[in-house]
């Protein structure tokens, strides 16, 4: 059988981790909805002692983890369907890729100051 | 095949105009589509929503410029634009679920799950606006 390169994994894991990486995203928006609503003003002292949380470290790394990976299927998926010549869209795979590095590694950088 | 036959000329693609225009693309079909380019929009837009936040909490001077940019017009419309997106986004996903789910997967129930999208988003969308500023 001869395959077409389109740099995908071929099997369940994708559409399985983009359902579970949405729901911890969503759990997250809550919670931070949550904060927003409360009501309390939103000073620098009060959002400089949110983010030094031990939780709230951890539960933004999480989103931002589980944003990588659904980031990561959905621009693909988006870049298969579009981008025809191979060397381009495997280039912008890995523009993706990086740029989803990037992202994360500048999340740690800011949480953990 | 005759000739002529074979020289017919046949569309290859859709005009951009023919989209736009003659294609009328059922609620569904908008939804589906916009939960894509909200999505792309995000991810491009993090970097700015990074950047903010690593302004935001790297000192209090800092803090209080990014309020104040964060007041400006310019800036409250884009930030409006990425929370419609986010809303679109979450809303298209949870009725993605249900689909998974074989739930609503017949026209009207579909239909109607997708007016219900445009309008928990986009009511979302201006009761944020409203509340934030």
């Amino acid at each position: 059988m001869s395959r077409v390169v389109t740099g995908a994994g071929y099997g369940l894991t994708d559409w399985l981790a983009q359902r579970i990486t949405a729901t911890i995203m969503a759990v997250y928006s809550i919670i931070a909805l949550v904060v927003i609503l409360s009501g309390l003003p939103i000073t620098y002292a009060v959002w400089k002692d949110l983010f030094s949380q031990g939780w709230m470290r951890v539960a933004t790394l999480l989103f931002m983890a589980s944003l990588a990976w659904h980031a990561w299927v959905g621009v693909r998926d988006i870049l298969m369907d579009y981008i025809k010549p191979d060397g381009l869209r495997l280039t912008l795979q890995v523009c993706t890729l990086l740029t989803i590095a990037a992202y994360l590694g500048w999340t740690i950088q800011i949480l953990w100051r | 095949m005759s000739p002529a036959a074979a020289k017919k000329v046949r569309p290859k693609y859709l005009s951009l105009q023919a989209l736009i225009f003659q294609i009328r693309l059922p609620l569904p079909g908008w939804v589906s589509i916009l939960h894509r380019i909200s999505g792309a929009l995000l991810f491009v837009s993090l970097v700015w929503l990074l950047w903010m936040l690593d302004r935001s909490l790297s000192s209090e001077a800092a803090f209080e410029r990014i309020r104040h940019y964060a007041s400006l017009w310019p800036v409250k419309l884009a930030l409006l634009v990425l929370i419609w997106a986010y809303s679109h986004h979450v809303c298209a996903g949870i009725r993605h679920l249900f689909l998974d789910l074989d739930k609503g997967i017949d026209l009207k129930t579909a239909r109607l799950t997708s007016v219900m999208v445009f309008v928990v988003s986009l009511g979302f969308t201006a009761f944020l606006g409203w509340k934030l500023w």
